[in-house]
């Protein structure tokens, strides 16, 4: 009983670093700080996977476990950090809206994530079900993110946060999706990754930057 | 998995449509060698598609019990089911048999620098004929869109073969805009079929019981979806486009095997999925076949390009087949199996068939065009001199098209107007009154068949070369001889054992109406219902017919021999005559044209009495095009540009509406 609160409390203790994490990637404005936090996020993320799988006793968490760190805190990181040097990013722009209302936007959908998770989470019977309403804030945050950014470069960091909370929330609520499922969605990101990384050298060098205002000059009237 | 370790007919069929599959990929090892693809690829083709036609023969013998298999594709808790019985065996039999003489035509008739390289072109064909041969045997929902879809994917690259041409790439967007609307119909209609089981097997499709007004539903959308791929008016638009497009072969398969993949899956749904319906069901597909029919006889009779000409009257007889299948339905809501029996019988075996005769004359136009590079019926003539094979093998295909005996035309359009002079027998007043006339429109376009075939074959090949170009004509190779010679014998022996054909159809009907139609106890004539109302014989009618003409052969030579005179014929007074004074395509169809005036829209130009070279055209188009079609994408046109506001140009703007309609459906679901 003892380690099982223990376990909670640690698991409840990571999902609020998420969070934290997530407000810390909507007010940084460095490309390269952007990576470091998005690394520490699936470090949290393998973290807590892998607490989930033994609390509770489900050995495939720790493949998803695995899979996790090896794609999201090593490859991915080191696609993102190649493509930074090569396209020369060093900073973003002012975002869109500017970073204290962006926070307060931020407390809000917090709070919406909260009131909406508490029916869903009073039905879940895992043991970390109080999780699931950090898990929707991280995914609504990181959607805010993407809003709110000009570059492109960002937007895919946004993006592969948005997949990270995707991913917490299954794991709070369901133990996890079945392994196929959580492969192919690897696979996804791999290959999105991938071909953003050829679209940033497209629009780079169609604009000479990756300011995706200029996308607007693309449209048909 | 059990079907697929020990031989059976299954198993045979899905190693041949995988030996298929294999055939096309070898095409891509030397793409542009066009003696390896067309010399040894395509007649290995033509060979498994008689592998194909002997399983499906084997599924129609009479101790065949249906099979059943899963395959070891497609998702991980989807797996595709296959399964053999009666009815696929019947279609298995019409492609393999069909398919195998237009690969051996085709082996002789593509060329190297023709658009697609020959060997990509071998993929497409042969994944066209393994997707077909796969819509018929696919025994779940699921398996059938793939293989649906696949078919319609690999006919659109087929069609669109000689893509650098804007008005093929036309044809080919409009085919396959049909194809997908009717692949929606379908997917819907799927959806309403498992009748809440959310089981996509056929299986536990037959047993779903459905809301009346639910399998109407599925009905209607079976039958616009089908129809859309069949041809069906008003659906038939993109036909008359994508066939002539095509390359002759591609154009002979879809016409004659594409469109029968619809009756197959019209029939699946209609007969075997859903129980039985109300008679308007059979009412409504019998008005729709009709109107078809009708259609497609009248618009080929004013055709001047020889592959649109065929094109609509691929249009008539899916109509034919279609009242064959409406009338079917009819008699089986009111549970008079004899004669649904025969309505679906006539309807089988027009299919085989039409599967045979219009490939046939799809291929001759194939042939002429490459001995001519002319389409244009004005451009053609006296090819019977200079294409003697061609000339003599598409009139067999000319003669059965047009119904008359002893070819197998004659057998199928005897035997649907047979179903319907039957029918006063059914327990309905208002249907009595109006089946009777379905008859006499089946005799209209049967007369206006005879009469397109005419047209079609007379200008082609009958009279003076209208151009200088067609004196330097020759005749088809030998491997095109081939495929003709196949498809042609198919014609004859069918027209002159029509009993066998009845006997195998009636496999199909016993499965799916409950019972066979006999051909009555002599193994020589043919009587579907009493020998006191009708009855006939292929063998006989050949042997008399034999016999008269050998008959006045050898009277005329007796008696009317050495008193042969060569002279110019009559030349009513006029002696500066060329070849273009004759008949033309445009003049032999304008009595046709003034007949049904109102169904064309035309657009005419007459010359004024003082022109000094005056010039006359005329333009039909459908009504359907300009009344339904072209409103519809004006509309669509006008709803995208109301809604263009939206396209701001700005990614944030975009973004933020998916935000919005996720914050919007998060609040709902709450």
């Amino acid at each position: 009983m003892a380690t099982m609160n223990l376990a909670t409390q640690l698991l409840q203790m990571l999902a609020g670093a998420l969070l934290l994490i997530s407000f810390a990637m909507l007010a940084e404005r460095r490309s390269r700080r952007l990576v470091t936090l998005l690394v520490w996020q699936g470090v949290v993320l393998v973290a807590s996977t892998a607490l989930v799988a033994a609390t509770a006793h489900q050995s495939h968490l720790y493949y998803s476990a695995a899979l996790t760190l090896l794609l999201k805190v090593g490859l991915l990181p080191w696609i993102l950090l190649r493509l930074m040097r090569k396209l020369g990013i060093e900073r973003d722009n002012e975002p869109l809206v500017n970073v204290p209302t962006l926070m307060l936007v931020g407390l809000v959908l917090v709070i919406f994530a909260f009131g909406l998770a508490q029916p869903v989470s009073a039905l879940a019977t895992t043991i970390i079900r109080r999780t699931l309403g950090i898990a929707l804030a991280v995914v609504l945050l990181a959607f805010l993110m993407i809003l709110a950014r000009r570059k492109a470069f960002t937007q895919v960091i946004g993006f592969l946060a948005l997949e990270n909370g995707l991913f917490f929330a299954a794991t709070s609520t369901t133990y996890g999706m079945p392994l196929v499922v959580e492969l192919g969605i690897a696979l996804d990101l791999l290959v999105g990754v991938f071909i953003f990384g050829i679209f940033f050298f497209q629009i780079s060098e169609q604009f000479d930057s990756l300011d995706l205002q200029h996308l607007e000059s693309l449209k048909e009237d | 998995m059990s079907a697929l370790a020990t031989v059976t007919p299954l198993a045979v069929l899905l190693y041949l449509i995988a030996a298929w599959l294999l055939v096309g990929a070898l095409g891509l090892v030397q793409s542009n060698r066009i003696g390896w693809v067309a010399r040894i690829l395509f007649p290995l083709g033509a060979l498994v598609a008689l592998g194909v036609a002997g399983m499906g023969a084997l599924a129609l013998t009479a101790d065949f019990t249906a099979q059943s298999a899963l395959l070891p594709l497609g998702l991980p808790d989807l797996p595709f089911h296959v399964r053999l019985d009666a009815l696929s065996g019947f279609f298995l039999l019409l492609l393999g048999s069909a398919g195998a003489g237009i690969s051996i035509f085709a082996a002789g008739y593509f060329r190297q620098g023709e658009g697609t390289a020959p060997g990509l072109l071998c993929l497409q064909y042969h994944v066209f004929l393994a997707s077909m041969a796969m819509v018929i045997l696919a025994d779940d929902a699921y398996l059938f869109m793939v293989a649906w879809e696949t078919m319609a994917l690999s006919s659109y690259f087929l069609v669109t073969t000689q893509h650098r041409l804007p008005e093929i790439r036309r044809a080919g967007f409009l085919y396959l805009l049909m194809a997908h609307v009717g692949a929606l119909a379908l997917l819907l209609c799927f959806g309403v079929l498992h009748g809440g089981s959310w089981q996509m097997t056929f299986d536990a499709m037959r047993g779903a019981t459905l809301a009346p007004a639910w399998a109407s539903v599925a009905f209607v959308l079976a039958l616009f979806g089908f129809g859309a791929k069949a041809g069906m008016v008003p659906l038939h638009v993109w036909l008359p486009e994508a066939h002539p497009a095509a390359p002759s072969p591609v154009s002979a398969m879809m016409s004659a095997l594409m469109l029968k993949t619809a009756i197959y899956g019209l029939l699946r749904v209609s007969l075997d999925l859903l129980h039985v319906g109300p008679w308007w069901w059979g009412l409504l597909t019998l008005g729709l076949g009709l109107g078809t029919a009708l259609y497609g006889a009248i618009f080929a009779a004013v055709q001047a390009d020889m592959k649109r000409l065929l094109a609509y009257s691929s249009i008539e007889n899916i109509g034919l087949i279609l009242a064959g299948i409406g009338l079917a339905l009819v008699c089986r809501s009111f549970d008079m199996r004899l004669l649904a029996a025969l309505a679906l019988a006539a309807a089988l075996i027009h299919a085989f068939n039409h599967a045979f005769f219009k490939s046939l004359l799809f291929l001759a136009t194939g042939s002429v065009m490459h001995a001519t590079g002319e389409r244009s019926l004005g451009k053609l003539g006296g090819l019977i001199r200079r294409m003697p094979w061609v000339a003599m093998l598409a009139l067999i295909g000319s003669l059965a098209i047009a119904g008359l005996p002893p070819l197998n035309g004659f057998v199928s359009e005897w035997l649907l107007l047979q179903a319907f002079l039957q029918t006063p027998h059914i327990p309905h007043a208002f249907l009595n009154m109006i089946v009777p006339l379905g008859a006499a429109i089946v005799s209209l376009t049967a007369a206006l068949a005879g009469y397109v075939m005419v047209k079609f074959y007379g200008v082609i090949f009958l009279g003076q070369p209208r151009e200088p170009a067609l004196r330097e004509a020759h005749d088809a190779g030998a491997l095109e001889r081939l495929g003709l010679i196949w498809l042609a014998l198919g014609c004859v022996l069918i027209g002159i054992f029509p009993q066998v054909a009845l006997d195998v159809v009636g496999r199909v009907t016993l499965s799916l109406v409950g019972t066979t139609v006999q051909h009555g106890q002599s193994a020589w004539w043919m009587t579907p219902v009493a020998s006191n109302r009708a009855s006939y014989s292929g063998l006989w009618l050949w042997l008399g017919l034999l016999l008269v003409i050998g008959a006045t052969f050898v009277l005329v030579r007796l008696f009317h021999h050495g008193r042969l005179r060569r002279t110019p014929p009559w030349d009513c007074g006029y002696p500066w005559q060329t070849p273009r004074m004759q008949d033309t395509a445009e003049g032999f169809g304008q009595p046709i044209r003034h007949l049904f005036g109102p169904v064309f829209r035309q657009q005419r130009e007459l010359p004024l009495p003082s022109d000094l070279q005056p010039r006359y055209s005329v333009l039909i188009s459908d009504r359907f095009w300009h009344a339904l079609y072209l409103p519809l994408a004006r509309l669509t046109r006008r709803i995208a540009d109301s809604l263009a506001f939206l396209q701001g140009g700005r990614l944030s703007i975009y973004l933020l509406y998916s935000f919005v309609t996720l914050i919007f459906l998060l609040v709902c679901v709450q």
